[in-house]
């Protein structure tokens, strides 16, 4: 194969400038997304397993729409779809006056898609409490939003430390999606360096560093917030 | 104190609790025994609500249990209930489990719940356990705890549902000694359970189920020395000769 290796490119303006750009952007999204989705997923999460029965209902419909549609197809609709289809001053301002327009599309379409994911994750946390619990709880003469606060939902947060943190590390993955409708963001830039300088093993090489540096270091947090919210003599693993 | 009139439960089409009446006066110990199955837990978990039915009525110190405007939060903090499997909550230390309801039920202090809680734990004779977290202790201290907590907002009464069934045998004594001692300061006591010593050397009153009836109702003395029916009888035999 002939191709002239050249790692400097990566180095040389405005290329590197593009790739520190594309990193702020992938961040930027994946940690504006992640609170949305942090925020929504607990709150729908919770809402599928409260004794009322609508709020039920109307958690489970959250989370069926929104994990059901591929996270692609979300982006577009949120992206083309919805400013068409608002009343015609809404839309308007989506197109022409929402402050960037494509980084918070993303933002909010990477992050009301997560949410439905966490919050199977809070329900599944909290559905693992056993039954006892709760009954200790009320016994107490503690209200039912007493028993959440203080009790299932402390819980059900320090066993889903794990599986939270591979959506966290998704939601950086899955932010290179939002290439799709004009973000700037690492994957983005690593395209646009290959088309300008056709060094493209370079570029993607660096992509797959950056990324692969950015979810370790996600990896490391959490593994530091796992070791925290362990429940002294709670769950007697080989550890 | 704790009346039962005509309770019928369904789970389903299970018919659990079959037209169950009972009095518990102030002061009394009744012990509720029975083969499993036969509804005693679902019984006792009825008295504070824990457990909804749907025919009679149960009143506690004159609050009717099933009352639409009963406020079941309020009057289960006035009844101390202890489980099989101790339900403390895991990821508090022991003060705290202790504290919690002190502090978010009656609006007790900080200061006053952790005395309260050091006093009771005192009591049960784990005063040095007090930081701990409930998986670092043992079963029967965590029954223990347990008791603490209940006893911590200062109940009118007391039901224990199967409190020593998940221990190992030799921590069954420390926490029938701590109910003992309960029983003999006046304590009004419900107990579901299989320990027939105990049952004879507090219960004032042994009720025998089986398949969702109470089937016998009677002093201790009568109830182990002359019980009238048979099934009684027969569980008696079983369980007091085992090998």
């Amino acid at each position: 194969m002939e191709y002239n290796w050249d790692w400097g490119v990566l180095f040389r303006e405005p290329y590197f400038g593009w790739i520190i750009d594309g990193i702020g952007w992938t961040v930027t999204v994946s940690i504006a997304a992640w609170i949305i989705a942090f925020t929504i997923g607990s709150v729908v999460g919770v809402a599928r397993t409260v004794p009322v029965r609508w709020v039920r209902s109307a958690a489970t419909v959250y989370v069926e729409l929104f994990r059901n549609i591929p996270l692609l197809v979300q982006l577009f609709l949120w992206y083309f779809v919805l400013p068409e289809v608002l009343p015609r001053e809404w839309g308007l301002w989506m197109k022409r006056e929402m402050p960037l327009p494509e980084v918070t599309t993303a933002i909010i379409g990477l992050g009301f898609y997560t949410a439905s994911r966490v919050a199977e994750q809070v329900r599944s946390g909290i559905e693992a409490i056993p039954r006892g619990q709760s009954m200790a709880g009320y016994a107490t003469g503690l209200t039912t939003v007493q028993l959440y606060r203080h009790i299932l939902v402390p819980v059900a947060y320090r066993l889903i430390v794990p599986p939270l943190t591979s959506e966290f590390l998704t939601i950086f993955k899955n932010s290179s999606l939002a290439l799709t409708i004009g973000v700037l963001e690492t994957t983005a830039r690593s395209r646009q360096i290959t088309e300008f300088t056709f060094q493209g093993f370079e570029a993607f090489t660096a992509a797959t560093v950056i990324y692969i540096v950015i979810t370790l270091t996600v990896t490391a947090f959490m593994t530091v917030v796992d070791e925290r919210a362990k429940i002294p003599g709670f769950i007697t693993g080989g550890r | 104190m704790i009346e039962l009139r005509n309770v019928d439960k369904w789970f389903d089409d299970f018919h659990v609790l079959k037209n169950c009446s009972t009095n518990i006066a102030q002061g009394e110990v009744v012990v509720v025994c029975g083969p499993s199955g036969s509804g005693k837990s679902t019984l006792i978990k009825c008295v504070n609500g824990l457990e909804p039915f749907q025919k009679g009525e149960i009143t506690v110190d004159g609050v009717s249990v099933g009352g639409k405007s009963t406020k079941l939060p309020k009057l289960r903090s006035r009844i101390g209930m202890v489980f099989q499997n101790f339900e403390l909550y895991p990821h508090m230390t022991v003060t705290d489990n202790i504290c919690l309801a002190q502090e978010k039920v009656l609006g007790r202090g900080r200061q006053e719940s952790e005395e309260k809680a050091m006093t009771l734990l005192t009591r049960v004779g784990l005063s040095d356990q007090a930081a701990k977290h409930p998986g670092q202790l043992s079963g029967g201290q965590q029954q223990r705890v347990a008791i603490a907590r209940a006893l911590a907002l200062d109940p009118i009464a007391m039901l224990f549902d199967e409190p020593t069934s998940a221990l190992d045998p030799e921590m069954i004594n420390e926490v029938l000694e701590v109910m003992v001692e309960l029983a003999e300061e006046g304590m009004t006591m419900m107990v579901v359970t299989h320990e027939m010593g105990f049952a004879r050397k507090v219960a004032n009153r042994v009720v025998f189920m089986d398949y969702g009836e109470i089937v016998e109702d009677a002093e201790t003395e009568e109830f182990f020395g002359s019980p009238r029916s048979d099934r009684a009888q027969q569980f008696l035999s079983k369980i007091l000769h085992h090998i």
